[in-house]
């Protein structure tokens, strides 16, 4: 089995590699393997030992009743190792292949580095794949739309500035009924916090926003958000390999944090954001950390229970599960915190098995659910672990603080028939605090 | 014979040592500079102790995820490294020739003991010859390249074996046997052994990536 005998059809997949010529192909991917790539890359090549002692750590591959083509280094072996072996004159077919493995089988989870003895980060491999795929203008039609919205609109869901404006206030309008006096503060200087969100929220998930503007009225937040572009922190160009446009987004997210001299950046809860501003794009725009404080919101939610600054009412009664979202967990060390916060808002936690840092993935990061209805199957086909793994708790909702988590939770436990709900912590805390009584 | 085996275990151990450590020095030094040429700020996020922290977990059999979910290649590596660093260093006929080439004696584990242990090494050498023929992960993935490497550093054990046991003509196993060590210091710069040189800076990295910036265990 090879990625070229699951070939799915993606009308840009297709319409870009038919106009590809084997010369363009060998000089595009020369370029960025002389150009972009270096020690890494070479070191990783030469000293992989073909253990496939990673093959347990892929969810695709143990999905697949262990495929060696969805193992870690099989998929390197289908992309980078092609590549090499054919020192870059891959022809279109192969390119379109290495496409859609690079973009839809592989989530840049990181789990697979827990069991490399080498320490090969296979994520940066697919993701140097990914930036050749890029160069090449091969990129799936869903998450490339996302990219052209980044790049026409400085979002990901082409929300035009009057209407981010509009949903905020239209939130806020709303939320007043409830929070007498609640603001949602635009553009004020100097605030303690800078509250940013991916697209999605303004564009179908409002309610996330106005749960936040309650929370922060109960906490009594300093607190605003920017009317202008960069209130968007997500970053599908981190994932197709648009490098350039990732550093004008990350750019314009730190910069309207700067103009309102905020103390520090809150981001929603999304991993793949926290990702890119947190250790990628603000490398890539040079900075070494970042130009202003972030904090991703289980951080922040830690820091007011621990202040004791959210009252609740009560508990959530129904056990829960916890899913460790790859960005925040592998990438930030949070899950301490994640279950902290938990355990203040829920009366009985069970934890999955693996968990933590060893917890599978969701299939749908890394920008693959972003690549739309053709790649669906391949999330769900490839991800019955983290079915069976949520059936085995036996718990009604399970908590994850990411936007893509949720997604790619929701098409699962849809698919499988598990009969879970799944819970921001956003959600749970908005539920369970405090109110002020109406008349 | 004699004076192709006085060659084998003088100039030519010589040139092989010579080859193995200049060629380990430049390919790691090579390799740092392309690494500062190219992603110099990835070098700004090493940090030494996360580095050692990771490598020494990585050294603990069954101490790492990885290790713990693949017990039979976690054993046959464990046993692999230890024992072919136990007999290069303490079997008694090595020992001799550290002493006569630098002057200085020290213990030595008794002939049966290194016996035993480098059959523990080509048993582990064989299993690795197994998996990569029949585990499917490892087969799919296996290139020539493998091949040569696992060849490479198996050769000195059973030559040094059949020597030992004086099998067919004592000195020609042995002679192949210095001539196979040699033949294996040789290649560890240039082929998949480079791991042995570049295992301890990939994990550094890793270690320094996932400890130091985003603070969790790499293990």
């Amino acid at each position: 089995m090879s990625i070229l005998d699951r070939k799915i059809e993606d009308p840009e997949l297709k319409r870009a590699t038919e106009g590809l010529s084997a010369d363009r192909i060998e000089q595009v991917i020369n370029s960025v393997l002389q150009g972009e790539a270096g020690a890494r890359l070479k070191a990783y090549a030469e000293t992989c030992m073909r253990c496939g002692m990673c093959a347990p750590a892929c969810h695709y591959c143990v999905s697949h009743d262990m495929d060696p083509s969805y193992s870690p280094v099989g998929k390197v072996e289908q992309t980078m190792g092609l590549i090499l072996r054919k020192h870059g004159r891959l022809t279109p077919d192969e390119v379109y292949g290495m496409a859609q493995l690079a973009y839809t089988e592989c989530n840049l989870c990181r789990r697979c580095v827990h069991y490399c003895p080498i320490g090969i980060d296979t994520g940066y491999i697919i993701s140097t794949v990914r930036r050749i795929c890029h160069k090449l203008g091969v990129t799936p039609l869903y998450i490339q739309d996302t990219a052209h919205s980044h790049s026409a609109t400085m979002n990901q869901m082409w929300v035009k500035e009057d209407e981010w404006v509009d949903s905020l206030q239209w939130q806020e309008d709303e939320a007043r009924d409830e929070f007498p006096g609640l603001r949602i503060p635009l553009d004020v200087e100097g605030a303690d916090i800078f509250y940013s969100v991916i697209a999605p929220e303004p564009k179908f998930r409002t309610q996330l926003i106005y749960q936040a503007a309650a929370i922060m009225k109960h906490v009594g937040a300093d607190w605003t958000m920017p009317s202008t572009p960069g209130w968007d922190n997500s970053d599908m160009c981190m994932f197709t390999g648009d490098f350039e446009m990732m550093g004008r987004l990350k750019r314009s997210h730190f910069e309207a944090a700067q103009k309102l001299k905020v103390r520090r950046i809150v981001m929603g809860e999304c991993g793949h954001a926290f990702r890119s501003v947190y250790d990628v794009g603000n490398r890539w725009l040079g900075w070494k950390n970042h130009p202003i404080p972030i904090v991703h919101s289980v951080e922040y939610f830690w820091e007011l229970f621990n202040e004791g600054k959210i009252k609740l009412t009560g508990k959530y009664e129904e056990p829960v599960t916890i899913h460790d979202p790859c960005n925040i967990i592998r990438g930030r060390g949070l899950m301490d915190k994640l279950r902290e916060v938990t355990h203040h808002l829920c009366s009985e936690v069970i934890e999955m098995s693996p968990t933590r840092e060893h917890n599978y993935c969701c299939a749908a990061g890394g920008g693959v659910i972003n690549c739309g209805p053709p790649f669906k199957g391949v999330r769900l086909e490839g991800n019955r672990i983290k079915a069976d793994q949520l059936r085995a708790t036996g718990v009604k909702t399970v908590v994850a603080p990411c936007h893509n988590c949720h997604g790619g939770l929701e098409d699962i436990i849809h698919h499988y028939q598990l009969g879970i709900q799944t819970k921001f912590l956003g959600d749970l805390i908005y539920e369970l605090m405090e109110k002020p009584e109406l008349e | 014979m004699n004076a192709f085996y006085n060659f084998a275990t003088g100039p030519l151990a010589w040139a092989a040592f010579a080859v193995f450590i200049g060629g380990s020095v430049y390919r790691i030094w090579s390799m740092i500079q392309l690494a500062k040429q190219k992603e110099a700020a990835f070098i700004s996020y090493m940090s030494l102790p996360h580095a050692l922290r990771s490598i020494v977990r990585w050294l603990i059999p069954f101490g790492t995820l990885g290790w713990k979910e693949n017990p039979s290649i976690t054993l046959a590596t464990f046993l692999f490294h230890i024992c072919l660093f136990v007999l290069l260093i303490f079997t008694p006929a090595h020992e001799v020739l550290w002493s006569y080439a630098f002057g200085f004696t020290f213990p030595v584990i008794p002939e049966v003991l290194a016996d035993t242990l480098t059959l523990v090494v080509i048993g582990a050498c064989c299993f690795f010859v197994h998996r990569r023929l029949t585990n499917i992960q490892v087969r799919y993935v296996t290139t020539g390249k493998d091949w040569l490497a696992l060849g490479i550093a198996t050769a000195p054990f059973i030559t040094g074996f059949l020597a030992s046991q004086q099998f067919a003509d004592g000195q020609i196993m042995t002679l192949l046997h210095v001539l196979c060590g040699e033949a294996m210091l040789v290649a560890i710069p240039f082929t998949r052994l480079s791991h042995a040189l570049f295992q301890p800076l990939t994990r550094a990295y890793i270690a320094s990536e996932f400890g130091a910036v985003r603070h969790v265990q790499d293990w």
